[in-house]
């Protein structure tokens, strides 16, 4: 009990990432690897926010002087959060395109029909 | 066959992190860059979000990089949709009235708490990329509530991106050449602490990113929605 207590955030950000990655390899659809790696961006999001947790922390932002900085969670993985997610949009952005791409080119997107791809 | 390889490859991947991970104490005590962050962050760069003053000023050049690349995948987007043969018009229904003046109506509002989000970004949790999602969020209801009356004005969408990636290089230049010489110095006089007009350049910096990934976004949702 004492294990999930402490590694409960783990336990859920890599539980995402886990099933990112099956999807990523087991489905043939490529909405579906899409959808995959936005779970798996979502799961990376999450281990680097509680990497940087602190127990009964607050937020780094001083907009009260009662605020102590010794309470303080990390502010670094959460700057580093702050721009994945829109990386994560942008990356999510193009993959569609491509989808949409694909989708005319070969009217199908499964892709083990896809002939000249070498994987 | 592929699910049984991947099944047995992640359980691998999860044991090597289990023994990895159980050496790492949870949630006790926070790295020595944090702690600097933390205690010299006020009187280094004068904003009472330390994650801000983490983003714009201690780590901006990495900033500099991550605005490169959404830059980089709208182009891209713009140039694998670009080719595509457009379909002649789209059997669209008109939205009802009551849906396309709500739009309407709420579009300046939303594009309003865009702005106060990343103006207010070195005083409370937000900054230029939650304001500029929020701001394509806007142009997104536009599209979706008056798709064929009310379009973006691609050349306005052009400038103010540009003009928001030049500021931000800008004044990192002129940062690298006054003071003490560093990329994104804060130049600026700090002013009075957890006021609006405080905390230098970042509030500026702050607004330009902001404009920059708003126009962005909205562009990314414009192709996608046009050329589908």
């Amino acid at each position: 009990m004492d294990f999930l207590h402490n590694y409960i955030y783990y336990i859920g950000s890599f539980g995402l990432i886990f099933i990112g990655i099956f999807i990523m390899i087991a489905k043939r659809n490529y909405i579906k690897v899409i959808i995959g790696l936005s779970i798996l961006d979502t799961g990376v999001n999450l281990f680097l926010i509680s990497v940087g947790y602190i127990n009964n922390g607050t937020a780094p932002i001083f907009s009260k002087s009662a605020i102590e900085a010794k309470n303080m969670v990390d502010p670094v993985p959460q700057a580093l959060v702050l721009t994945a997610i829109v990386i994560g949009v942008a990356v999510l952005g193009l993959a569609l395109s491509l989808g949409i791409r694909l989708y005319k080119h070969y009217g199908t997107l499964n892709l083990q029909k896809i002939k000249e791809q070498k994987w | 066959m592929r699910k049984i390889i991947g099944i047995i490859l992640l359980i691998i991947i999860a044991w090597g992190i289990i023994i990895s991970l159980q050496e790492i104490p949870f949630g006790t005590s926070r790295s020595e860059v944090a702690d600097y962050y933390i205690n010299k962050g006020i009187e280094e760069t004068g904003a009472a979000n330390i994650v801000t003053s983490v983003v714009v000023n201690y780590r901006g050049l990495d900033t500099l990089g991550e605005v490169t690349i959404l830059f980089l995948a709208a182009i891209g987007l713009g140039a694998v949709l670009a080719t595509i043969i457009r379909k002649e018009d789209r059997k669209t229904v008109k939205a009802s009235l009551i849906l396309s003046t709500g739009c309407k109506f709420l579009f300046p509002f939303v594009l309003l708490f865009g702005a106060y989000i990343f103006i207010h970004g070195h005083l409370t949790p937000g900054g230029g990329f939650q304001g500029g999602a929020i701001i394509a969020s806007a142009f997104l209801l536009m599209y979706l509530g008056c798709y064929k009356e009310k379009r973006i004005n691609e050349t306005g969408i052009i400038i103010s991106e540009s003009l928001g990636g030049l500021v931000f290089v800008i004044i990192g230049l002129i940062g690298l050449a006054v003071g003490t010489h560093y990329f994104l110095n804060n130049f600026i006089p700090k002013g009075e602490f957890n006021t609006l007009l405080s905390a230098g350049i970042i509030p500026i910096i702050y607004v330009a990113i902001g404009f920059k990934v708003g126009s962005e976004l909205s562009k990314i949702i414009e192709l996608l929605l046009e050329e589908s």
